[in-house]
């Protein structure tokens, strides 16, 4: 307690090293993905292409990935970007699927009735197919959230500040406290993205709000799934 | 590409097969600790998730500690593990079994829950016993989840397995280590590439025991690649398939 209380400013610089790192994977992801996903359930061909590439994708290693990256790309070897681009990699992998499933779990009576009252494919993608594959989307997007902030930590090891660092500071100088302020304070950023998701959920969902009287409990435990 | 040709030189350089930091040693240190980190955490979180899965009890709980797990940092729990008891393979073994477990558990109890209750029912009705039925029905046909949620848990042990030699003598992952240590790019890059090749294998081989898996019989079953005919709740379908994959 008394290495977390003097060395307070260490532990927020790194925090904000960590923000830095793990919200652009996370925003590009998403934007990335939804075009991606689209192709994805649009045609046979591309389906099986992208749906098999992001799953070998998603099973290759974060350090070894690390390590790639800049004989890929010419970054530096502990250049923040790779630990960037390799995050950004993850999450497309994960939010293609997504996207594919949340596009899928969108009524057929209902996009048809969008195209019978005259919306043409783009704006039905737009105005009735995203919006309504929001609440799929919203879940894996918080899947991704969380596994970032967690990965962001590894690159630690490469030399890339964030609160990963606290862990191998630690180990190497036997400071307990550093490493279990690392582990709260990563835990705990996960949360506070976790949470900044929900809320945007609702605010930009208003629909998924509506709670039904009869039975707030059950609604209420499925929602914390 | 100069960079990625002298790794593979360095792969393949006869002088990486001999003594204690050979390559083939290196690999077999890889999988020997993988498979037994898997046993490990299978004979826990297999039986456990079948209890779940059958009797539906303990599920919320099970889903919390699972996705609270999920957000602790590898690393994190690897060095603190390491600094308890100090440096060598019992840091990894206790780390890597607690991250492997959430996934395999997952993947037992979701694969029961994903049974058509009225299967279950019926093998009730025909007069088997609470045994039988897990044993007859739903172990058989919750088997392809389950392999998925072991597929996700190997190619954690093997991502997190590199990671552990950070503070163990362990596996391939002291290749990427050493080659930072001695700026040798060629090291740290071949090393990386043998890492990937041996989780890519590994993945291709889970894909197909996931597809012989699926018992005679049976089809459209909600795997991995979920039927799009069948939508009866989305979105816990796309959080099954975050949690398995």
């Amino acid at each position: 307690m008394t290495w977390v209380l003097a060395n307070l400013g260490l532990i927020w610089a790194r925090t904000l090293d960590h923000v830095v790192l793990s919200l652009p994977p996370i925003l590009l992801c998403f934007v990335i993905a939804v075009p991606l996903g689209w192709l994805a359930r649009r045609y046979r061909v591309s389906r099986g292409i992208i749906l098999t590439g992001a799953g070998l994708l998603y099973a290759v290693p974060s350090l070894p990935l690390f390590f790639v990256l800049p004989a890929v790309i010419g970054t530096g070897l502990r250049s923040p970007l790779n630990v960037i681009i390799a995050l950004t990699l993850y999450g497309v992998a994960l939010m293609v699927r997504v996207v594919s499933d949340g596009l899928d779990s969108v009524d057929a009576d209902v996009r048809q009735s969008a195209s019978a009252v005259g919306y043409s494919a783009w704006s039905r993608f737009w105005q009735v197919e995203l919006p309504l594959s929001g609440p799929v989307l919203l879940a894996g997007l918080r899947v991704v959230a969380v596994s970032t902030v967690s990965l962001v930590t590894v690159g630690a090891v490469i030399g890339v500040q964030s609160l990963g660092s606290l862990f191998t500071d630690g180990f190497q100088r036997g400071i307990q406290a550093e490493i279990i302020a690392g582990l709260v304070a990563t835990v705990g950023l996960a949360l506070i993205f976790d949470g900044a998701l929900v809320l945007a959920g609702r605010v930009l969902m208003p629909w998924t709000r509506k709670v039904l009287p009869a039975k707030p409990a059950v609604l209420l435990e499925g929602s914390a799934a | 590409m100069n960079l990625f040709a002298s790794a593979i030189d360095w792969i393949l350089d006869p002088a990486n097969y001999v003594g204690l930091n050979a390559i083939p040693l290196r690999l077999g240190q890889h999988l020997v600790f993988t498979l037994v980190t898997l046993v490990i955490a299978s004979v826990i979180a297999i039986p456990l998730g079948y209890l779940i899965g059958h009797t539906g009890r303990g599920r919320s709980l099970a889903v919390m500690t699972s996705g609270g797990l999920r957000a602790i940092p590898t690393l994190g729990l690897l060095t603190l593990v390491a600094l308890w008891v100090g440096i060598g393979v019992v840091a990894p073994y206790v780390a890597l079994t607690v991250l492997a477990i959430p996934p395999i558990l997952a993947g037992a109890y979701t694969g029961f829950e994903a049974i058509d209750r009225r299967t279950v029912d019926a093998a009730r009705a025909v007069g088997m016993s609470e045994l039988q039925i897990v044993r007859k029905v739903e172990v058989p046909l919750g088997l392809p989840l389950l392999i998925g949620g072991l597929r996700s848990a190997t190619l954690q042990v093997i991502a997190t397995a590199t990671l552990a030699a950070y503070v163990a003598d362990l596996g391939l992952g002291r290749y990427l280590f050493s080659g930072l240590k001695n700026r040798d790019y060629a090291e740290m890059l071949g090393g990386s590439i043998l890492v990937i090749l041996l989780a890519l294998v590994l993945e291709g081989i889970f894909a197909l025991i996931q597809r012989f898996a699926v018992p005679r019989g049976v089809s459209g079953r909600p795997g991995p690649a979920a039927t799009p005919a069948r939508t009866p709740r989305p979105r816990n379908r796309s959080e099954r398939t975050a949690v398995v994959r």
